[in-house]
C-alpha cells in the first residue's frame, strides 16, 4: 500500500461520554479477548468434569502442574517479541535438572548453592546460545535446533545412563511446597487469605495510582463504574482462587516464584528501557538499530534470560519429580511457544505480552488436566492442542484483519 | 460513443468514520496521458484501488465507465483481463525470480500438458524488454537490477497483459533524474502505441512535461480537470492545498555562526566488498544556524557518508576524523553519535526510520529514552506529554499519539521521525531525503520545521536529489560524485546547471 490515504483525517470532535465508555469496554474486552477464552475454556472443563476442575486439590494441581510451562513461557514471549524463538529450553531444563542433582545429590552440596550453581549454568548456556545468535548472527532458529540436540546430549552425559533421585526437602519444595500452617492449623489458612489480601490491596492503590497518574497528564482514562466493576471482578477472582487454596495445602512454593516472576517481568516488558528495546527490535530491527538500541546487547541478554529461565523451570520441573532423568523436559518447548502465540504474540515480532504468555499457558494446562480428569488419551490431548494453538493464531489474525491492522 | 476510455461518475467511498470519496468524477480520453494530483489523504490511491478492483464493486458508490460498458469489478485479477493495470509505487517484484519469470507470473506461457514452456517465456520476455527500451537478458534476476530497470519490467509485465490503461503510481519517487526521463518518454512511447496512462505523481515538473490533462483532488472530492494549454505549477499546487502558496519554500533569514561540525578526510569503503571505496576522502563542515546541501546523484556516496558518520551504520574499514565546535569526537556507534549530537534522519522511513506497528508515542521516544527514565524505567506519562506536545508543535494528524505510524501519511509519517531525533536534542541534524514522497503542503511544514531548527542554532545538512528543494532551502551546497566532493557553491552561486555539471562530473583522482 502506497500511502494510507483514507485512515488520516479523523481527528473529530470528542465523542460524547456514553460511545466513549462503550468503547472502552470493547477495546478492554478486544484486549483481553485471551482471558475471556481461558474463562470458557474453565468453564467448559468444569461442566464436562462435573467440577471436579474447579475442586480446591484440582486448582492446586493445575498451578504446580504447569507452573514450569508457564515459567518457560515469560522468557519465550520475549524471545518471540524480540523475532527470534527459542526451541532448546526442554532441553536446557533437562541438563540443568541433571546438573542440580549431581550437586545437591551425588556431591552433597547444600540445597540453594546447588540451585545457585545450577541457575547460573544456566545462564552461561544462553550465553552461549546468545553469542552465536547475537555476535555471530546465526539465526535463533538454527542454533537453538543445534542446542537442543547438544543440551539432551550434555543432559545423558551428566547423567551417565541412569536417574538422580531423591533430593534434599529444601529443593522438593520449588515443586512440592506449600507456604502452609505456618500460624498452625485451621480448616481455611489464614496465610493465604492474608496474602491474597494484601494482593488485592497492592494491585487496587496500584491501578488507582496509575489511573491518576495518567489524569493528571490529561490523558483519556476509563470511566469510572467500569474501573471499580473491573477491579471488583479482578478481587473477586483472586479470593475465591486464594479460598480454592486455603482449604487444601496453601500457596504452592511455586505459584510465588511465578507471581515474583510475573510481576518483575511485567515491569520489565512494560516499562523498562530495555523492555522497549526488546519491542522496538522485533518491531523494526534497523529503525532500532539506528535509533541507537544496542541490538546485538539486547539479543544476548533476552537468551541469558531466556537460559536462566529455562534452568529455573528445569529446577522446578526435578524438584517435583524429585528425580532427575533423561526424557525430563522433552516438549517443553513446544507448550511454552504455543502458550506465547496463543496468548497474542505474533510471529514476525514486535508484539506479545507476559499476561498473555501466562493466560495461554493456562489455557493449555486447564485443557491438559480438564482431558486428563475426563480421561481422554494422550494422542488427543495433543491433536486438541494443536487444533486449539491453530485456532488461536487464526482468530488473532482474523481479528486483525477485520480491524484493518497490519 | 465518446472519445473517453474511461469515466468515473459521482464515486463516493466510505470507510468507518471517514468519507474517502465524495461524489468525485474523472474522465480519461482514449489515448492521453492524464495526471491525477493531490496531497497525501486527497483520496488518490482509494480512486485507483476503486477502479482497479481492489476495493470490489458494491463497497463504493457511483459508476466506473470503461470503454463505454459499466464495469463491476470484483477484483484485481478482473480489472487486468479488462486492460486495467496498476503499478503501485512499492513494486512488487518478486527479487530472486528472473525477468521473465517475474513477467509471466501467474500468467505463464504453458506449452505441452500444462508444463512451462521457457524457451518461449524468455523469447517472449525479450520482445517486451525490448518494447520498454531495457537491454537486459531475461533471466537476469531482480535483484540483480537497480530500481529504474525493475520499474521497467513491470510496465513489460504490464504490457503482456495487454494493457489498455495502465496507472502508475508515483512511478518515479524512488528513481534518479536519468531513470525518470527514460520512464517518462518510454510513457510518451507507449501513448504513440495507443495506451493510455494515468499517472500519479508530485513532481509538478515531470506532469508539466508529459501529461495530457491533470485532474486535481483534495480532501476525498475532485476539484478540476485542467487541460494541458492551462496547466501551470501555481494552479496546480493551488488546487491542492486549497491555498495560494506564495512561494514554494519559506523565508529563511540565516544566522550563520561559529563552525560546529567539521568531518576531515572520511573514508568508507564497501561492506562486502572492502575494495571498494564508496565514500572518498570527504572533507565538509557545517555551521551554526546553516542549512547544507549534499546534492549527488543516487549511489554517489550521499546516504553512504551520512550512514558511515552515524556510528559506523554502513560500509567497513572506515576512517576520518569529526570535530564538533573544535574538538574532535567519536561516532562509533549509534548510541556514541546521538550522545555527542548527531541525529539522522534516514531515506527510507518505512524500512529504518519507524517502528510501524508502534505508536506514534513510542516512535518519538525510541532514541530519547535516557530521558524519560529512572533507574532503567520509563515514565509513560511524562512520555505521553512530550508526545503530545510534538504532536501539536510538529501538526501531526493523528487522533492521537497511540494511533500506530504505519497508519499515518507519509507526511505525517516524517514528522514523527523528525519529532524523535528533535527530542534527542541534537546539535546536528542530517536529513536524508526529507521530503521524498510527501505531498507539497507538508512538504512546505517540513521546510519551515528545518528552518526553525536552523534559527535555533543546530547545523543542518540536507540530502536530496531534488535539486530546486535544495536550491530552495540551503545556504550553501556541497556536490558529490563518486562518493568524492567535487564541488562547493553558496547558494548565490549556485543554480541547476552548475550543481548537475559537478554531480555527474568524474570525480578527480
Amino acid at each position: 500500500m502506497s500511502d494510507n490515504d483514507t485512515l488520516v483525517e479523523q481527528v473529530g470532535p470528542p465523542k460524547n461520554r456514553a460511545t466513549s465508555a462503550i468503547s472502552h469496554v470493547i477495546t478492554d474486552l478486544g484486549k483481553n479477548g485471551i482471558f475471556i477464552a481461558l474463562i470458557a475454556v474453565v468453564v467448559l472443563f468444569s461442566i464436562l468434569t462435573q467440577g471436579i476442575l474447579l475442586r480446591p486439590q484440582n486448582i492446586s494441581n493445575l498451578i504446580v502442574q504447569n507452573g514450569y510451562i508457564l515459567i518457560l513461557a515469560i522468557g519465550m514471549v520475549i524471545v518471540i517479541v524480540a523475532g527470534h524463538i527459542d526451541l532448546s529450553v526442554g532441553s536446557v531444563a533437562a541438563f540443568i535438572g541433571a546438573v542440580s542433582g549431581v550437586f545437591a545429590v551425588k556431591m552433597e552440596l547444600p540445597w540453594w548453592i546447588a540451585i545457585i550453581l545450577s541457575l547460573l549454568i544456566g545462564a552461561l548456556v544462553g550465553a552461549w546460545q546468545g553469542f552465536w545468535i547475537a555476535y555471530v548472527g546465526i539465526p535463533a532458529f538454527i542454533v537453538t535446533l543445534a542446542g537442543m540436540l547438544i543440551f539432551r546430549g550434555l543432559a545423558l552425559v551428566v547423567l551417565g545412563n541412569s536417574n538422580i533421585g531423591s533430593f534434599p526437602e529444601e529443593y522438593r519444595a520449588l515443586g512440592n511446597g506449600f507456604l502452609t500452617n505456618v500460624f498452625g492449623e485451621f480448616p481455611v489458612d489464614p496465610l493465604t487469605m492474608g496474602i491474597a489480601v494484601i494482593a488485592i490491596v497492592g494491585l487496587v492503590v496500584q491501578q488507582v495510582r496509575s489511573r491518576a497518574g495518567r489524569q493528571s497528564y490529561g490523558q483519556d482514562v476509563e470511566p469510572i463504574a467500569w474501573f471499580i466493576a473491573k477491579l471488583v471482578l479482578v478481587t473477586v477472582g483472586v479470593l475465591a482462587f486464594a479460598y480454592a487454596l486455603a482449604t487444601f495445602k496453601g500457596i504452592p512454593v511455586t505459584l510465588i516464584i511465578l507471581a515474583v516472576l510475573v510481576m518483575i517481568y511485567g515491569i520489565v516488558t512494560n516499562r523498562s528501557v530495555f523492555g522497549r528495546h526488546v519491542y522496538a527490535i522485533g518491531g523494526n530491527r534497523h529503525a532500532a538499530e539506528l535509533s541507537g538500541v544496542k541490538t546485538r546487547r539486547v539479543d544476548f541478554l533476552i537468551f541469558v534470560n531466556m537460559g536462566f529461565l529455562a534452568a529455573l523451570a528445569g529446577l522446578v520441573f526435578t524438584a517435583r519429580l524429585n528425580l532427575a532423568g533423561p526424557k525430563a523436559g522433552d516438549g517443553f518447548e513446544l507448550e511454552a511457544i504455543s502458550a506465547a502465540f496463543i496468548g497474542g504474540a505474533a510471529v514476525q515480532g514486535g508484539v506479545g505480552t507476559i499476561g498473555g504468555a501466562i493466560i495461554g499457558g493456562l489455557i493449555i494446562g486447564v485443557l491438559n488436566n480438564g482431558m486428563s480428569i475426563l480421561g481422554i488419551g494422550i494422542e488427543w490431548q495433543q491433536a486438541v492442542k494443536g487444533l486449539v494453538l491453530l485456532f488461536a493464531v487464526a482468530f488473532d489474525v482474523f481479528n486483525k484483519r477485520r480491524a484493518g491492522g497490519r | 460513443m465518446t472519445t473517453n476510455i474511461l469515466e468515473m461518475r459521482s464515486i463516493t467511498k466510505t470507510f468507518p468514520g471517514v468519507k474517502a470519496l465524495q461524489d468525485v468524477t474523472l474522465e480519461v480520453a482514449r489515448g492521453e496521458i492524464h495526471a491525477i494530483c493531490g496531497e497525501n489523504g486527497a483520496g488518490k490511491s482509494t480512486l485507483m484501488k476503486v477502479l482497479s478492483g481492489v476495493y470490489p464493486h458494491g463497497t463504493y458508490e457511483g459508476d466506473i465507465v470503461f470503454e463505454n460498458e459499466v464495469v463491476e469489478f470484483s477484483d484485481i485479477r478482473h480489472s487486468e483481463a479488462k486492460g486495467i493495470v496498476i503499478i503501485h509505487q512499492e513494486l512488487a517484484l518478486s527479487p530472486y525470480l528472473s525477468i521473465a519469470e517475474n513477467i509471466f507470473l501467474n500468467n505463464e506461457v504453458k506449452g505441452a500438458f500444462g508444463l512451462i514452456d521457457w524457451n518461449k517465456t524468455n523469447s517472449e520476455a525479450a520482445k517486451l524488454l525490448a518494447r520498454v527500451g531495457l537491454r537486459e537478458n531475461p533471466t537476469t534476476k531482480i535483484r540483480d537490477l537497480g530500481v529504474g530497470k525493475q520499474q521497467l519490467v513491470e510496465i513489460a509485465k504490464a504490457l503482456s497483459k495487454r494493457v489498455k490503461l495502465l496507472i502508475l503510481d508515483e512511478p518515479t519517487a524512488a528513481l534518479n533524474d536519468d531513470d525518470s526521463d527514460h520512464l517518462l518518454s518510454l510513457i510518451l512511447h507507449l501513448k504513440e502505441q495507443g495506451i493510455t496512462s494515468i499517472i500519479i505523481s508530485h513532481k509538478l515538473n515531470e506532469i508539466k512535461k508529459i501529461s495530457d490533462s491533470v485532474t486535481v483532488i483534495r480532501d476525498g472530492k475532485t476539484i478540476e480537470t485542467i487541460a494541458k494549454k492551462d496547466v501551470t505549477e501555481e494552479r496546480i499546487i493551488k488546487d491542492m492545498v486549497g491555498r495560494d502558496l506564495e512561494h514554494r519554500y519559506p523565508d529563511h533569514t540565516p544566522h550563520i555562526g561559529e563552525e560546529i561540525l567539521r568531518v576531515e578526510n572520511w573514508t568508507a569503503h564497501h561492506p562486502q566488498d572492502p575494495s571498494r571505496v564508496m565514500v572518498d576522502n570527504i572533507n565538509l563542515n557545517v555551521k551554526r544556524g546553516e542549512i547544507v546541501g549534499l546534492a549527488g546523484l543516487m549511489g554517489a556516496g550521499r546516504t553512504e557518508f551520512a550512514m558511515s558518520l552515524f556510528g559506523k551504520s554502513y560500509g567497513s574499514r572506515i576512517s576520518g576524523k569529526v570535530f564538533k565546535d573544535g574538538e574532535e569526537i567519536q561516532t562509533r556507534t549509534v548510541a556514541e553519535a546521538i550522545d555527542n549530537g548527531i541525529a539522522y534522519a534516514t531515506e527510507d522511513r518505512k524500512v529504518y526510520g519507524l517502528n510501524l506497528i508502534e505508536d506514534i508515542k513510542r516512535n518519538i521516544s525510541m532514541a530519547s529514552l535516557g530521558k524519560l527514565s529512572r533507574l532503567g524505567l520509563v515514565n509513560d506519562n511524562e512520555e505521553y506529554k512530550v508526545a503530545n506536545e510534538y504532536r501539536k508543535s510538529m501538526n501531526i494528524k493523528a487522533p492521537s499519539v497511540l494511533s500506530k505510524t504505519g497508519k499515518l501519511s507519509g507526511g505525517n509519517q516524517q514528522k514523527v521521525v523528525l519529532s524523535k531525533w528533535i527530542y534527542s536534542n541534537p546539535d546536528v541534524l542530517i536529513l536524508d531525503e526529507p521530503t521524498r514522497g510527501i505531498d507539497v503542503g507538508a512538504k512546505y511544514e517540513i521546510y519551515t520545521i528545518i528552518n526553525r531548527l536552523a534559527s535555533e542554532g543546530k547545523g543542518i545538512i540536507v540530502i536530496s536529489s531534488e535539486l530546486p528543494e535544495l536550491l530552495g532551502i540551503c545556504d550553501r551546497i556541497y556536490a558529490i560524485s563518486e562518493g568524492r566532493i567535487t564541488g562547493e557553491l553558496p547558494i548565490e552561486k549556485a543554480s541547476p546547471e552548475a550543481l548537475i555539471k559537478l554531480m555527474t562530473m568524474e570525480a578527480p583522482r
